[in-house]
């Protein structure tokens, strides 16, 4: 039996972020009314890599390289308790190396790759480890104010094991100086919780002479409602 | 541990899109029995301007009231210019609630889009259900509120259900 607890007070953005301009007209004024978990909430689609195929490698597109510097990303999705979740479908997606998104609506002056597509989907195996192949995106303009630039992030959607966890967040690159500008990522006002959003640059993920490597490990929702006796 | 932050999608999440997930009928699901039907709405901000970014995702059991037990129940519908999503599945039948409770048929829809710092999550009932009078997650919505949550037969099989994101007529979203 797994609960899902709500997030810590802090460690989420608020809904209403003024300093991030399209939060104004979008959020709710009303508060959320809590449910309590039922089987619609703690119970989630099965994705299975038969039906929603796997494709690990953004790095290469119709067989050729992408420009960019090749770089793996992985880590383990995990509950609160430090559980592995197991066959969570990660969907990522990220910017070129030059910043700019293989998307008809972004218009930033910087050139398309045709040789990157920019999105990937895998799953999370027995231990809650997945792993991508990538380049490292660019920062680019976004017009929040006038030299309002994105800090360089890889886009990562998640679907666990009950509705209630499904969720979107950014992974944000170690030593960035556009991260404490950026109004998305200091909307979280709980620093640890901030911090848990940037990549370990971590060489146990380097691929010799090929790609350095970067750890992100993702905590979901999810406590044991009765404790296990193997579980210390 | 904590939970990783929830963070915008953005305005580029249409780069995983892929459009055929608005159609729940598809693949395996084809051979289910049951009553189709169209779930479709329009997105609209504080101003009333249609957001023509969002991503709708909904879950649901299947036309026996089960989840993922044969029918696959997720679909996922990028809203057009107009703001407007729209899904082709089957009505689910009543699921169990807490306790001995029998919950109404209904759909959740999230909603992730850029501006949304996290999704937010409501649900489709249908209006004139009988089963919604007694419907536990009903019962705690203010009843002046509760028709935000109630899809209207706007064509025979046609079910609509508008999503204020905020203002006047703001939509319930739930704190799951």
């Amino acid at each position: 039996m797994t609960e899902f607890p709500r997030p810590a007070p802090g460690t989420w953005p608020p809904m209403n972020s003024p300093a991030y301009g399209s939060t104004r007209r979008r959020h709710a004024l009303h508060p959320p009314i809590a449910i309590p978990h039922t089987l619609s909430e703690t119970s989630a689609p099965r994705f299975t890599p038969s039906a929603y195929p796997a494709y690990a490698d953004m790095s290469v597109h119709e067989g050729q390289a992408a420009m960019g510097e090749r770089i793996i990303v992985g880590g383990r999705v995990l509950d609160e308790d430090g559980r592995p979740v197991r066959g969570a479908m990660l969907e990522i997606w990220q910017a070129n190396a030059a910043g700019r998104y293989h998307h008809v609506r972004d218009q930033h002056d910087a050139p398309l790759d045709p040789h990157f597509a920019g999105s990937a989907r895998v799953f999370s195996d027995e231990e809650g480890r997945w792993q991508i192949t990538t380049i490292k995106p660019g920062a680019y303009p976004w017009g929040n104010h006038a030299k309002a630039w994105r800090p360089v992030h890889i886009h990562f959607g998640l679907h666990g094991q009950g509705f209630a966890q499904r969720m979107i967040t950014q992974m944000y690159f170690p030593g960035d100086p556009l991260l404490p500008l950026d109004p998305v990522f200091m909307a979280t006002p709980d620093a640890a919780a901030r911090e848990r959003l940037i990549a370990q640059f971590d060489l146990d993920y380097a691929l010799e002479n090929q790609a350095l490597g970067y750890r992100f490990d993702i905590v979901l929702r999810g406590r044991n409602a009765t404790p296990m006796e193997d579980h210390k | 541990m904590t939970t990783t932050a929830s963070q915008t999608a953005g305005p580029y999440w249409h780069i995983i899109d892929h459009p055929e997930w608005a159609d729940l009928r598809r693949g395996e699901n084809a051979a289910m029995a049951g009553t189709s039907i169209t779930l479709t709405g329009q997105i609209t901000d504080g101003d009333g301007t249609p957001c023509g970014d969002a991503m709708v995702e909904i879950w649901q059991a299947g036309p026996d009231g089960a989840y993922e037990a044969g029918f696959h129940g997720f679909g996922r519908c990028a809203s057009d210019d107009q703001g407007r999503f729209c899904f082709t599945t089957l009505k689910p039948g009543p699921v169990p609630g807490p306790g001995n409770s029998l919950q109404a048929p209904h759909i959740t829809l999230a909603v992730f889009a850029r501006g949304l710092m996290n999704h937010v999550t409501t649900r489709a009932y249908f209006a004139a259900e009988p089963l919604n009078e007694a419907d536990p997650i009903l019962a705690l919505v203010p009843e002046a509120r509760r028709p935000t949550m109630l899809a209207r037969e706007t064509a025979p099989g046609v079910w609509t259900l508008d999503i204020r994101l905020q203002g006047a007529d703001e939509t319930v979203f739930l704190d799951i």
